[in-house]
């Protein structure tokens, strides 16, 4: 029987959390996150959800409240945006570095300062070095399907895993959404088996201080010391790609719905010109490459789902037949360039891919990002290839620079 | 006293050759907060001298299992032991939060209140050494007024030691109680009661120590002893909102002075540039909080 | 992926003596005189304030008293807070073995 509803990005977001059947939900309020938030509570109170709700007093406490009880043996759920995330950074390292299958929701909205309440990738991009994989939505649907698989996922890999969406783009906005049925998703999600339990019945105490040596314990057995414990969390990060898509494999088998595994790939077989990004932006793209399709123009699409671990192979395969290739980011590493088009710069290094990368530097603090603005974009990067500029640049879209080129 | 030490529970749950410091305070309250609360706890650790005596990787010499967290999240922690024990059937574990002043005063103060606020099933203690201690003596706001330490080395504290028992009287919590190491009965006996009882408990623990307070090591609980019986630390518990002296403050309330506080100050090399005016402060504000409570427990 | 691995995030294990034997932190240790001891002269449990106030655990609540010489740390509580004065604290050097 099929559930499909008009709802928004959080209300899926919802609805999955509600199918995975945490234990212990912990969630300071904060725009765009904030109606996630309160459906959830909305169904604890309503006996809809069985889990401990916990309205904590900030996200740093959100997020320290889901370590904890995932310690003792808890499934959770956690959600915040661009300053709150920012707020619980230390916790962000803290929860991978204990290896702990935190599932958390980051509605993707600019940092301050100054304020914006509207939609960038800032606040989850400047977090990508804390140890979380980091999947990106394209629409309201993945969001549910995601949410989902991400538990799978962290749970076998003992990896957190960030699920960021567009802020007002998805979160606010109402798409068709299937739900899928209860049982199914139970079959999907076995329970929740720690590495290691916090119990009286095995006094153990967690996450000590480690020396900078492997020491041995009272049995004169030689035991890590603080690099290994962190070398292991890169070991399983390099096993987590094949387990991110094997999980969205076998969602797709159930359910028929396929987001790729670490990329999706649209019209890329024959493209000449391949545009790139992660999120909506990435479906805004899809629109673009028709329209330049129809303009005779051969225009792909490689969509980044999984930006941590990031997919080096599959790019190095995606983007092979590109002769220009034109990234749209709604994030930038300062002092340096927008963080997808460095990485991929870094995946293509000692391969053939040499074509010009051009980083399109979108939709900061939310401003409209239209397709026929990176139709004109990408055009033009396809047109200064041919015209025989093969250089890189970096290009603020529709932004105000004060430099003298601007229309 | 020499009945009740044969009740105490005689099982030790911290192991010697621990990393503790000689005489200390904490150590010594330790021992008798675990007798009381026993096996099934869970102790949550921000870090602290508890996380060194705890032990570094990879062995620890306490048998009651602990979880480490950052410095401002220990309420928040065991605010999330409890939602995780509750939500998988396990509520009857006792959980501990067990923080230093810094901990608790300053960066731990939000989580703390926002796990009394939502009145969480838990006991916050605060074993209270009046200065970041595990770092090397930096003052904290329990650092109480001229008393040296190493970031207020040469004009000593300025400002008086925050109220933070007043704080958490403000939170209605069903079970706010002090206590001191130079008293283990009366410690042990408080922590046995707050295990029973449910919502958020907090216990304050007057924690001396030997290198931070610049003391011989042999005087641990002769000074402990002494800010009990100058009226400075008040051994008391809060039920419901009523005030109750316990211990020695009982007896001294019902028949005894206070000892003046020189005798407490003049032991100590922290206080050894306290100005005459800062010990005279001191002095009166202990005298008018002792008659506060005097006025509390005929009420 | 089955995990064999016990030390996924950081676990300690309880042992004994986790700093060492923190015997040798001792400047001074405490040597009791029997002939003092309250237990040891009435025959029976009473006193054992050495047993309540030592910070280690490391004094038994026997007749005789004993104290764990790997793991006292020396720090002279004991001898502090005797009642007949019975603990005196010695030079380690001066120590009989």
């Amino acid at each position: 029987m099929n559930d499909t509803r008009i709802i928004t990005g959080n209300e899926a977001a919802a609805l999955a959390v509600k199918l995975a059947r945490p234990g212990v939900i912990a969630a300071y309020p904060i725009t765009p996150q904030t109606s996630l938030a309160e459906k959830l509570s909305e169904y604890v109170e309503r006996g809809d959800l069985k889990a401990e709700y916990v309205r904590v007093e900030s996200e740093h406490s959100s997020l320290t409240v889901c370590i904890s009880a995932s310690a003792v043996g808890a499934r959770v759920f956690t959600a915040t945006s661009s300053n709150g995330l920012l707020y619980m950074h230390e916790q962000l390292h803290w929860a991978a570095g204990s290896r702990l299958p935190v599932v958390m929701c980051c509605v993707n909205r600019g940092v301050g300062a100054p304020w914006s309440i509207f939609n960038d990738q800032q606040d989850s991009f400047s977090q990508r070095d804390t140890g979380w994989i980091q999947i990106y939505c394209r629409d309201n649907q993945e969001i549910l399907d995601t949410i989902i698989q991400a538990y799978r996922i962290a749970e076998e890999v003992y990896i957190p895993v960030m699920v960021c969406y567009d802020g007002f783009i998805l979160s606010h906005t109402m798409m068709p959404v299937e739900v899928p049925d209860a049982r199914m998703v139970k079959k999907f999600l076995p329970p929740y088996k720690p590495h290691t339990i916090l119990s009286p019945d095995d006094p153990r105490t967690i996450n000590p201080v480690f020396f900078p040596t492997r020491r041995e314990n009272s049995e004169g057995i030689l035991c890590d010391g603080y690099m290994e414990m962190r070398y292991k969390l890169q070991a399983a990060f390099e096993k987590s790609g094949e387990v991110i898509r094997s999980a969205s494999r076998e969602w797709a088998e159930i359910t028929g719905r396929d987001h790729g595994g670490l990329i999706w790939e649209y019209m890329t077989e024959d493209a000449e010109l391949i545009l790139t990004g992660m999120g909506s932006i990435a479906t805004e793209a899809t629109l673009a490459a028709d329209v330049l399709r129809a303009e005779g123009i051969r225009a792909g699409v490689v969509g980044i789902r999984a930006y941590r671990p990031f997919p080096k192979a599959e790019v190095a395969q995606a983007f092979k037949k590109a002769t220009a290739i034109a990234v749209f980011e709604k994030c930038i590493s300062y002092g340096y360039e927008g963080g997808v088009c460095s990485d991929l710069k870094a995946a293509f290094y000692g391969t053939d891919i040499k074509s010009p990368i051009h980083d399109y530097i979108a939709g900061l603090g939310g401003r409209d990002v239209k397709t026929g603005e990176i139709v004109d974009a990408a055009r033009a990067t396809l047109e200064s290839t041919r015209a025989g500029d093969a250089g890189n640049k970096t290009v603020w879209l529709n932004c105000y620079t004060g430099l003298k080129d601007e229309g | 006293m020499n009945e009740n030490i044969f009740k105490i529970n005689d099982k030790e749950y911290i192991l010697p050759g621990n990393r503790a410091c000689q005489g200390c305070g904490l150590s010594l309250a330790y021992r008798y907060i675990l007798k009381a609360l026993r096996e099934n706890t869970i102790v949550a650790i921000p870090p602290s001298c508890l996380c060194v005596l705890h032990g570094l990787y990879p062995t620890t010499s306490v048998i009651v299992p602990a979880l480490n967290t950052t410095f401002a999240s220990n309420a928040a922690s065991a605010s999330g032991i409890v939602a995780g024990l509750d939500a998988l059937g396990k509520g009857d574990i006792t959980v501990l939060a067990l923080s230093g002043d810094g901990g608790t005063y300053d960066i731990g103060i939000q989580s703390l209140s926002g796990a009394a606020e939502r009145n969480t099933n838990f006991i916050f203690a605060c074993y209270d050494n009046e200065a970041y201690m595990n770092t090397g003596t930096q003052r904290s706001g329990a650092t109480p007024m001229g008393a040296i330490t190493t970031t207020t080395p040469v004009l000593t504290k300025q400002e008086p030691k925050k109220d933070f028992l007043k704080i958490m009287e403000a939170h209605h919590i069903p079970y706010l109680a002090t206590v001191s190491p130079a008293y283990p009965a009366d410690l042990y006996e408080k922590f046995v009661k707050a295990k029973r009882i449910r919502g958020t408990r907090y216990i304050h623990i007057d924690t001396p120590c030997p290198p931070g307070w610049d003391y011989p090591t042999k005087d641990t609980v002769k000074i402990a002893r002494l800010a009990v019986e100058t009226g400075l630390f008040i051994l008391f518990e809060i039920e419901n909102d009523r005030f109750r002296f316990t211990g020695r403050s009982k007896i001294m309330a019902e028949r005894g002075k206070l000892l003046p506080l020189v005798n407490y100050v003049e032991r100590q090399g922290r206080f050894k540039k306290m100005s005459i005016e800062q010990l005279n402060s001191l002095q009166t504000s202990v005298n008018s909080r002792w008659n506060e409570c005097l006025k509390r427990a005929e009420g | 992926m089955e995990n064999t691995d016990t030390n996924v995030s950081g676990v300690c294990t309880p042992a004994v003596g986790e700093a060492g034997r923190t015997g040798e932190w001792r400047d001074l240790r405490p040597v009791i005189d029997n002939t003092k001891c309250i237990p040891e002269v009435k025959g029976k449990p009473a006193c054992f304030l050495c047993w309540l106030y030592c910070p280690e655990g490391v004094v038994s609540m026997t007749i005789p008293v004993k104290i764990d010489m790997d793991y006292c740390k020396g720090c002279g509580i004991c001898a502090e807070e005797c009642p007949p004065n019975a603990i005196k604290m010695v030079r380690e050097e001066d120590a009989d073995e």
